[in-house]
């Protein structure tokens, strides 16, 4: 092969892909965001308006209702499923028997669709029926179980039966982690009479911080597109009380026929996703150039 | 039926799945009868996209498919699970040039837009020689004539705000005569409530809540007061006493609820009414169904009242076909032809009777309708008593704001004064 050729053929290889991303991905980006700035309805127009949709937005109760959901459901969905996570990986990597077993039923939400999973979560915590009916059934007639229909409670609902999904995903990411550590650090530490724990703590959680990272951007993102739960749960109810930014993008887009308010909608999503994504790809970057400078 | 929320989320896959499969017989017998009457050259051929995919409605649109096959046509039938997903194939084959035929909408201001983008085909022929201005109620007559121009066809009305009442329900609570006022109706719910009954079924899912709304914004406020919020959305008729007692009526209605009502779906109420577990329920005609299937007959069983004043406002909505934009001969005269035929009166009410909802023209032989449709087509024949749903007068997206609203300040301890103020700003867009 001629060596022009041979200089040519990467390029023309990542060459599918790059048009993708160009126009499936920053296309459709930037179509969106133009959309944004104009006042159109059932269909794409012409007619700018500025900052209006974005207005509208910020004065609009039920988004600033959902943003503050988000935020709250972001944080404990993203905490519990790390410590969970981590636990569960902990658990397994103790050399349990039945090893197979357990990582494929923990893992194994994860492998099934939300919308099925939702609706058979939404049936255990209808009030009446469920865990509330069965366990009263079994002597506690006083036991109350209603945060599915609770104005405050709503959301916590969809962050338990989330991370009851997403759990065995952290835990199989961190058993990867675990598993890649070098066996004489457990020597190590065996030898100098360090508790079990303190190694954990001390020792291997530092060493899995790039896992960690990983599954944090990876749950970041699921946070950030949560709806089907929401609408396998509760549709966001009660009234608004478990609204989420992607249901009401959803809901301009095709029920309310404003995809003008829709696309403002998704652009202020885009902002947290590029703010995590950014200093991410940064420090990768950075690592990547230092070690190839090595 | 009104479309999405009627949709029983359980039932989702096996629905998909059913569609499918209902495409697919549909399809191969259209064909097979296309085989057997040896296909005319030139007979048009209309694609109808439409979400009638449950029994009872399958069964209807069956109906039509025939009237327009006994009229010469090929029918064929494409139906869509769902009405938000029907719409938004509909939409996007306009966008993408290649239109169906004919396709379903609400009757409302879903298909304005499209309308106003030129995408539509008008009937004008066929409204002027059936003289449509005079045939058809006014509420409908504003959303499918834009500019002078018909540019859809309605199939059949459903009342929204219809009050079912179990007889048992109201028997064991000592109420000998069903209410006919707005008081009565409350005094009612006391009652209930007395006999240990859950007074009111109710599925708290926000369209739920607008339908009480609505049915106290029409029974409480009147048509005047109606029209000025949600036709002409007046921030003067918004911020009123008499409206301030809607809402409060509204909320009212909250305190005879169960708290187990969040989230519940309406077919779900309607099995409480019964099963004789609740007293009433505020729904529309649809709800008939679910009586019917429970071998429940009306004014037996279970009783309708359609208003709760002697000229209390029939509130319609309902299914319409619109017709895309084509150069195409032949795909016009079908468009044409098929108009003509579903407002004919035969088509209308073997449509009407399998679907639970009334005729749009009130020529029509009532005698064969059930007890609760024969009330509701003795009501259509006064026109002052005709009005629309919110969706008649309102944008999407302004009725979505509504919704938004009304839904917050059922569930929440938001107060009056802060829901007439953000129903103002809702309706302001």
């Amino acid at each position: 092969m001629s060596r022009p050729i041979r200089a040519v053929t990467p390029y023309a290889a990542l060459l599918p892909m790059a048009l993708t991303v160009i126009v499936a991905y920053l296309g459709t980006m930037a179509w969106t965001l133009r959309t944004s700035f104009t006042a159109s309805r059932t269909f794409p127009s012409d007619k700018f308006i500025g900052m209006t949709q974005y207005e509208r937005l910020f004065d609009n109760e039920r988004w600033m209702l959902s943003l503050n959901n988000l935020a709250l459901y972001g944080l404990l969905f993203i905490l519990a499923c790390l410590v969970i996570g981590f636990l569960l990986a902990v658990f397994i990597d103790q050399n349990v028997s039945g090893e197979g077993v357990l990582r494929t039923v923990f893992l194994y939400p994860y492998a099934m669709s939300f919308v099925a999973t939702g609706l058979v979560w939404q049936w255990l915590l209808t009030p009446g029926t469920g865990i509330d009916g069965a366990i009263a059934s079994m002597g506690f007639p006083d036991f109350v179980f209603d945060w599915i229909v609770d104005q405050d409670m709503a959301i916590y609902t969809i962050v338990i039966a989330t991370v009851w999904q997403s759990a065995g995903l952290v835990m199989a990411l961190m058993l990867a982690g675990l598993r890649g550590i070098d066996g004489d650090i457990w020597k190590a530490a065996r030898l100098d009479g360090i508790p079990t724990w303190r190694v954990y703590v001390s020792i291997i959680v530092p060493m899995l911080w790039p896992t960690v990272a990983t599954v944090f951007l990876l749950l970041a993102t699921s946070v950030v597109k949560l709806y089907d739960a929401v609408v396998a749960m509760t549709q966001g109810g009660p009234g608004t009380a478990s609204e989420v930014p992607a249901k009401f993008i959803m809901d301009h887009l095709f029920l309310r026929s404003n995809i003008g308010l829709a696309s403002a909608g998704a652009i202020m999503l885009l902002v947290p996703v590029v703010a995590l994504l950014a200093p991410y790809a940064y420090a990768r970057s950075r690592s990547g150039r230092e070690r190839g400078r090595a | 039926m009104y479309t999405a929320p009627k949709f029983k989320r359980q039932t989702l896959a096996l629905a998909c799945a059913c569609a499918a499969l209902f495409v697919g017989t549909e399809a191969l017998a259209a064909g097979a009868a296309a085989a057997a009457n040896a296909p005319r050259a030139g007979a048009p051929r209309a694609e109808v996209i439409h979400w009638w995919t449950s029994g009872g409605e399958s069964a209807a649109v069956k109906q039509v498919a025939q009237a327009y096959r006994a009229a010469g046509g090929v029918w064929v039938d494409t139906a869509i699970a769902g009405g938000d997903q029907s719409r938004a194939v509909t939409v996007n084959r306009i966008v993408g040039g290649n239109p169906p035929t004919a396709a379903q909408f609400n009757t409302s201001k879903q298909f304005f837009d499209i309308i106003e983008q030129g995408m539509l085909n008008n009937v004008d022929d066929v409204a002027r020689a059936q003289n449509w201005d005079k045939l058809l109620p006014e509420p409908i007559v504003s959303v499918i004539k834009v500019d002078g121009h018909y540019y859809a066809v309605p199939l059949n009305i459903h009342m929204q705000t219809w009050i079912w009442y179990s007889k048992a329900a109201f028997q064991k609570a000592g109420i000998a005569k069903e209410p006919a006022s707005v008081p009565e109706f409350f005094a009612a719910l006391d009652k209930l409530k007395a006999a240990g009954i859950v007074p009111l079924a109710h599925g708290g899912q926000a369209w739920q809540e607008t339908i009480l709304f609505s049915a106290m914004l029409a029974n409480l406020g009147g048509k005047d007061l109606y029209l000025k919020v949600l036709r002409e959305r007046d921030p003067k008729a918004i911020a009123s006493p008499a409206f301030r007692n809607v809402l409060l009526a509204y909320k009212r209605l909250q305190s005879y609820v169960d708290a187990r009502s969040p989230g519940r779906n309406w077919n779900d109420a309607t099995a409480m009414l019964i099963s004789g577990k609740a007293g009433m329920q505020i729904m529309g005609d649809w709800a008939k169904g679910e009586f019917t299937a429970a071998k429940q007959v009306p004014e037996q069983q279970f009783g309708c009242i359609a208003g709760l004043a002697p000229n209390a406002p029939y509130l319609m909505q309902g299914d319409v076909f619109v017709f895309p934009k084509t150069r195409n001969a032949q795909a016009v005269q079908a468009q044409k032809l098929l108009a003509s035929v579903v407002v004919a009166p035969n088509t209308q009410l073997a449509f009407s009777k399998l679907k639970g909802s009334v005729p749009v023209r009130t020529d029509v032989d009532a005698s064969q309708a059930d007890a609760c449709a024969q009330k509701g087509i003795a009501i259509m024949k006064d026109r002052s008593r005709h009005l629309g749903v919110s969706e008649v007068y309102l944008t999407p997206d302004q009725n979505g704001a509504l919704q938004d609203v009304l839904t917050a300040y059922w569930n929440t301890n938001m107060t009056v004064e802060k829901a007439q103020k953000n129903i103002a700003a809702a309706l302001s867009e």
